[in-house]
């Protein structure tokens, strides 16, 4: 089986695999009967609210409910008296000890480290109710001073965990090379100073859970899981001194992830625990201004990097430091965005020497996790504005120094840094690529040569630009994904999953699999996802690994499949299993067939699991013209192209839509979207009248080219991981075209988000100090020449 | 973000509910569209005891013309969208509406309900105040009216007593032949305006500025009129050239506050631009 | 508590409900009508549209009891049995849904506007559009497929 298991992937000429389907999740979104978690029906609800710490940092010297428990309607309030033992929640990705003393209890104990952390729970006949009675909650904190920057974090003046002795956990370093020795003497060196905003996913559906106890059976069901539901099944089952058969996890209908959604928050055990506690069902539905400060913040980073290069723009070094701020605790993936922007800042570029810091800070803010591209889209402007000014400084064209240095075909698999903590479960090589001649692709699509002559030109008002950005896209993380297949006896095949639906189409996407798989039609395949109870073992969908990891084991599944279907036919032929041909779901031989129908018995079942240790790198670039008015600061994106390899294409139009919509993430990454606190911790961006994302007059002119030219070596399929890479090169292709535009003020877009008052107050700064003051305002170090 | 609780009461008539509003004692709220109040109520930064809708009051969704363009307090935005009338009676009124707020709350929200809320980045209030709209209010005591420019007292804050109910709001007579121009910036379509300006003049025989209103906004405290930029363009010639000369100066001496979405010095310089924006897309009105 | 009536998509009905239900929420109590969704509660995202008397509205700006006796349409009015409407069927073709969230909202404001206005141009769609946040799609293909579906509401 082991050989078979290995096959690539063949298209016929009448795949499914390749046609853009139409997605069998619209029919029910489209009609309104989807199923979110506020919508799943159950009696006798009780509805849950938290309460939330209204103070950055303090040790609680006062917390009583009592008025709260006694307000008619309200069944019960639940602190962390009830609780007894308070559970903390574990690191679930880039697991080390450092996390140990920052990660956070499920509900706080004698300290509170952010506003918005959960400091009781009220549980009511109704949720306004249940908020009525938390205005009579009476909670006092000791105040103590707040530390709301990596800078103060780092002085360890103020610390978070007094034990801990410190406000950093953990220094991620990613090493090649010895860029000491290549710094030294290098002809070019420059050295720059950015940072990236707080921000986050939103996605537009808020989190929310409903949780039910069966005291008869000691049987707990919770809808409202995603993204990881098999992890968090056991983390939960283990918190509340539960076997695992005794909870099960159901994912609904999700409204969006990208990242934030599906972690173990806080909220995972509470609302569970609640249930039990109370012999009632639980519903909890996150409103917005909570999700504005309890769901997973991103992003958070300040940076100075330097780069080293020949003169004639080979990149020979690259080294520095990044602080990045993740909030007042470790989350389950806290450590993920702090080791992709050290191990992933060279990007798609060979660059043979590294010495890069990722610095983790505790700051009393809400903690972060990872948003899509978590620590790419960073690391790629760091990269990516090096680059440019590196050609503006050694005369070299912008195309001329990506094509130079990007990593050619003939070194893949090519490693990546070395991270000094090594996530053990996959290793770190792209897995191969045609970098160039994409990046070439990207160039002709977009028009580059032709808009040269608008670079800096001002035209109608406004100064014109356009700029580039490569990119590479980790995906599949392993270490596995399940499926189990049946084939019904009225030959319909049930094909159950341990991926999670997120809103990305996984349901068609599957289907499409499975169907070219067993030759059959979509209609015929039910793909399942999203309940514990579905597979043995599965691991979810993140790091953008469903087609990948869930398509492979699906692949597989139906590979087991078919051979356990040949085998059947052959004892009912009287022949071997090489002799039966399969073809439009029926098992042939001499003439003769049988239906799957036939031949499933009271049903033949499949378990799979797919196992991965290599990452697969999607890769390509972007382009961008924009145009800046000065007099405001406002960037009107003009054009706006992507051009990407997935190494196979599954379904064209949800891969488009994939580019599409996190591009137009990256955008609200650069001009609108940011957190903002003020210097006592309280967050200021409270409503979505402050928290701005993309609307539809916002961008447009986007144009995507997603292209299945080298297929993955590492997975059946040949398929990568693609979902993030719309949106990784933003942040640098944007800052790129702007600076291009404002060449003649000499501005560098160093810092996110570019909002048009920071983009105003970069040229008028410029003005009113002149270009030479300027060129040393900004901490650079540029040196040509020993 | 579920609702405080309060009682809700809908009266027929607007004596009903100047009464409902005295015996609250101040602790009562008018309900009109609804879109600016109810987000206050969901993040319970208003916790009215009652809750006084005014749908059930007749006579207060008109839209009269008799050279003076009057507003009932009750009608919406997409009425003064859709009336054809106002495209000639008052075509400002019609330009600043289309800036409000986006399609589905335009569907809602009131003329009376803007004022009353009195946000200083919105439109309505500094059409009012720029175009010299008087505004007519009942109470327990009687009517009154009261100029706009003396209506808004700050950020939030009008000079209604808590009895008082707005009833409409006249705009004087538009003259054939004025000349206007509106420009706000904002960060997206439809969100409040950090910086905005509002122009209308006439033009006299010799073709020089008269009447001339300059209205600004989003700036802090409450819209004003810029009366320096009044009396520089007044008598003038409009030409492109004046314009940049009076938009410059004309913002120097204005209070401009600092907030998290700009600092006063990126505030002053926007609110020049949209004046002389407004200024240069005057010319281009009006005939 | 008010006793209140409200006509939804063509059928009655009759409620005791707080007085400070907001009408999205008087929806989505009732059996089957759950498609209407909320994701802010203060009248910025527009995920909760559904029209009334003919205009697209904000539900959750809305207090139920400012619905009484008014006409009210939701997205479970919009296919008819079995078949999706033309909007559905165009919004389906060009994938201009993901996770679905905001869908509701969007049909039902972009279904006012075009039986109001079925000579739309892309501008005024994208500025109708702007009053609905979705986070998925990058909204353009939402614009291909209104843009397809007008010529069924001319």
């Amino acid at each position: 089986m082991g050989d078979i298991l290995r096959q690539t992937y063949q298209p016929k000429s009448n795949s499914f695999i390749g046609q853009p389907i139409e997605r069998v999740e619209d029919l029910r979104f489209l009609r309104g009967r989807g199923t979110y978690v506020a919508d799943v029906e159950v009696q006798n609800e009780l509805h849950a609210v938290i309460f939330r710490s209204p103070v950055a940092h303090g040790r609680i010297t006062h917390l009583d409910v009592g008025a709260a428990a006694s307000l008619p309607g309200v069944a019960a309030v639940i602190t962390c008296k009830d609780i007894g033992e308070v559970p903390i929640i574990p690191l679930r990705q880039q697991v080390f000890d450092e996390g140990i003393p920052y990660l956070q209890s499920v509900i706080a104990v004698d300290k509170v480290r952010y506003v918005g952390e959960p400091v009781a729970v009220v549980l009511a006949e109704t949720a306004a109710i249940a908020e009525d009675a938390l205005e009579l909650i009476e909670f006092d904190v000791e105040e103590l001073p707040v530390v709301v920057t990596t800078q103060a974090a780092a002085t360890d003046r103020q610390l978070l965990f007094e034990e801990s002795g410190t406000n950093c956990p953990i220094v991620m370093t990613a090493s090649k090379g010895d860029a000491e020795k290549a710094f030294a003497s290098a002809p070019y060196t420059r050295r720059e100073s950015f940072s990236v905003q707080r921000h986050f996913a939103l996605p537009m559906e808020t989190r929310g859970l409903l949780a039910v106890w069966d005291e008869a059976e000691e049987q707990l069901t919770v809808h409202g899981a995603t993204k990881v539901i098999f992890f968090n099944r056991a983390l939960l089952a283990k918190m509340l001194g539960l076997s695992n058969d005794q909870v099960e996890l159901i994912e609904v209908d999700v409204g969006g992830a990208f990242g934030a959604r599906g972690e173990f928050y806080p909220e995972d055990f509470l609302i569970p625990f609640a249930a039990r506690h109370t012999g009632r069902p639980v519903r909890w539905i996150e409103d917005r201004r909570e999700n504005l400060m309890a769901m997973n913040h991103a992003r958070e980073m300040d940076a100075e990097i330097e780069i080293a290069c020949e003169l004639d723009g080979t990149v020979i070094g690259l080294r520095g430091n990044i602080n990045v701020d993740i909030g007042a605790y470790v989350r389950t993936n806290g450590f993920t965005a702090p080791r992709n922007v050290a191990q992933f800042c060279s990007g798609p570029y060979d660059i043979a020497n590294i010495a890069l810091d990722a610095s983790v800070f505790m700051t009393n803010k809400t903690p972060a996790g990872t948003y899509r591209g978590p620590g790419r889209f960073e690391a790629s402007f760091f990269m990516e504005r090096l680059l440019h000014l590196a050609a503006q400084d050694l005369g070299i064209d912008q195309a001329e120094i990506r094509r130079k240095n990007l990593i050619p075909e003939a070194k893949m698999p090519f490693k990546m840094a070395r991270m000094a903590h090594v996530d053990p479960s996959s290793e770190t090589e792209c897995d191969g690529g045609a970098y160039g001649e994409v990046f070439d692709r990207c160039l002709e699509e977009f028009g580059w040569e032709e808009k040269q002559h608008l670079q800096g030109k001002l035209i109608d008002g406004r100064y014109h630009g356009i700029g580039l950005g490569c990119f590479v896209e980790g995906g599949a993380a392993g270490p596995r994904e399940g499926v189990r297949m049946r084939l019904e006896s009225d030959g319909s095949v049930i094909v159950n999953v341990g991926s999670s639906a997120v809103g990305q189409g996984l349901q068609t996407i599957l289907g499409q699999i499975a169907a070219d798989g067993l030759g059959l039609p979509m209609e015929r395949i039910s793909i399942r996802h999203g309940s514990t109870s579905l597979v043995k073992e599965g691991f979810g969908s993140f790091h953008s690994r469903s087609t990948v990891m869930g398509g492979s084991a699906v692949h597989n599944a139906c590979i087991e499949m078919m051979q356990r279907i040949r085998e059947k036919a052959a004892l009912r032929f009287g022949c071997s299993a090489e002799a039966i041909e399969i073809l439009d779901g029926k098992a042939w031989h001499k003439g003769a067939s049988l239906d799957f129908a036939a031949l499933a018995g009271e049903g033949l079942e499949v378990e799979h699991s797919f196992p991965n240790s290599k990452h697969t790198y999607s890769y390509g670039a972007h382009a961008a013209h924009v145009a800046v008015d000065p007099a405001t600061g406002h960037v009107e994106i003009l054009k706006y192209q992507t051009v990407e390899d997935v190494g196979r294409v599954i379904n064209p139009a949800t891969l488009h839509g994939q580019v599409l919509g996190s591009a137009c993430q990256g955008f609200g990454s650069v001009f609108l979207e940011e957190i903002i606190y003020d210097e006592n911790g309280q967050l200021l961006t409270g409503t979505l009248a402050d928290y701005l994302i993309p609307t539809s007059t916002d961008f447009r002119g986007v144009d995507s080219v997603s292209l299945g030219l080298r297929p993955c070596p590492n997975n059946p399929l040949g398929a990568k991981g693609a979902g993030e890479g719309g949106l990784i090169a933003v942040g640098g292709t944007l800052a790129n075209a702007i600076a291009a535009a404002l060449s003649s003020f000499d501005v560098k877009p160093h810092h996110l988000p570019l909002t048009p008052r920071r983009i105003w107050h970069l040229i008028n700064d410029s003005k009113k100090s002149g270009f030479a003051a300027q060129a040393q305002a900004n901490s650079t170090d540029a040196r040509t020449g020993q | 973000m579920k609702l405080p609780e309060f009682e809700y009461r809908s009266p027929a008539t607007l004596s009903e509910a100047i009464a409902l509003l005295v015996a609250a004692d101040g602790e009562a709220k008018l309900l009109s569209g609804g879109q600016s109040l109810m987000p206050m109520l969901a993040f319970r930064m208003a916790t009215p005891t009652v809750l006084v809708d005014l749908r059930k009051v007749e006579g207060l969704d008109a839209i009269e013309i008799n050279g003076d363009v009057r507003l009932g307090a009750r009608v919406r935005w997409c009425d003064i969208e859709k009336d054809q009338r106002l495209a000639t009676a008052h075509p400002l009124l019609q330009e600043a509406v289309r800036h409000i707020a986006h399609y589905q709350i335009r569907n809602s929200g009131t003329v009376g309900g803007s004022l009353a809320h009195a946000d200083p980045a919105a439109e309505f209030p500094a059409l009012a105040v720029a175009c010299g709209a008087v505004i007519s209010t009942v109470a327990a005591n009687g009517s009154r009216t009261v100029a706009a420019e003396d209506f808004f007292l700050g950020p939030l804050v009008t000079v209604l007593e808590p009895d008082e109910i707005i009833t409409g709001i006249s705009f004087p007579a538009w003259k054939a032949g004025r000349r206007f121009g509106f420009q706000e910036f904002a960060r997206r379509r439809g969100d409040f305006a950090i910086a905005g300006a509002i122009v209308h003049y006439d033009v006299d025989a010799w073709g020089r500025m008269a009447d001339v209103h300059v209205g600004a906004f989003g700036l802090g405290d409450t819209p004003i009129r810029l009366q320096v930029a009044e009396s520089l363009l007044d008598g003038q010639q409009p030409t492109a050239e004046l314009f940049e000369r009076v938009a410059a100066a004309a913002t120097e001496d204005v209070e401009i506050q600092d907030d998290i979405h700009a600092d006063a010095e990126y505030r002053r310089s926007l609110l020049g631009t949209m004046l002389m924006r407004a200024l240069q897309s005057s010319s281009r009105s009006g005939d | 508590m008010m006793q209140i009536g409200i006509t939804i998509n063509n059928v009655s009905y009759e409620r005791e409900v707080p007085a400070r239900t907001t009408l999205a929420d008087f929806i989505r109590g009732l059996p089957g009508l759950t498609g209407t969704h909320v994701a802010c509660e203060h009248g910025v995202c527009g995920a909760c549209t559904v029209v009334v008397d003919g205009a697209a509205v904000r539900s959750c700006l809305m207090l139920a009891a400012q619905a009484e006796g008014r006409q009210i349409e939701t997205v479970e009015s919009l296919a008819g049995d079995g078949e999706l409407s033309p909007l559905q069927a165009a919004f389906r073709k060009h994938h201009a849904l993901q996770c679905g969230f905001c869908t509701s909202g969007i049909l039902m404001t972009m279904h006012a506007l075009l039986r109001d206005e079925p000579d739309v141009d892309e501008e005024r769609v994208r500025e109708v559009l702007s009053g609905n946040l979705c986070r998925c799609t990058g909204y353009q293909p939402i614009v291909d497929a209104v843009m397809e579906a007008k010529q069924s509401y001319g």
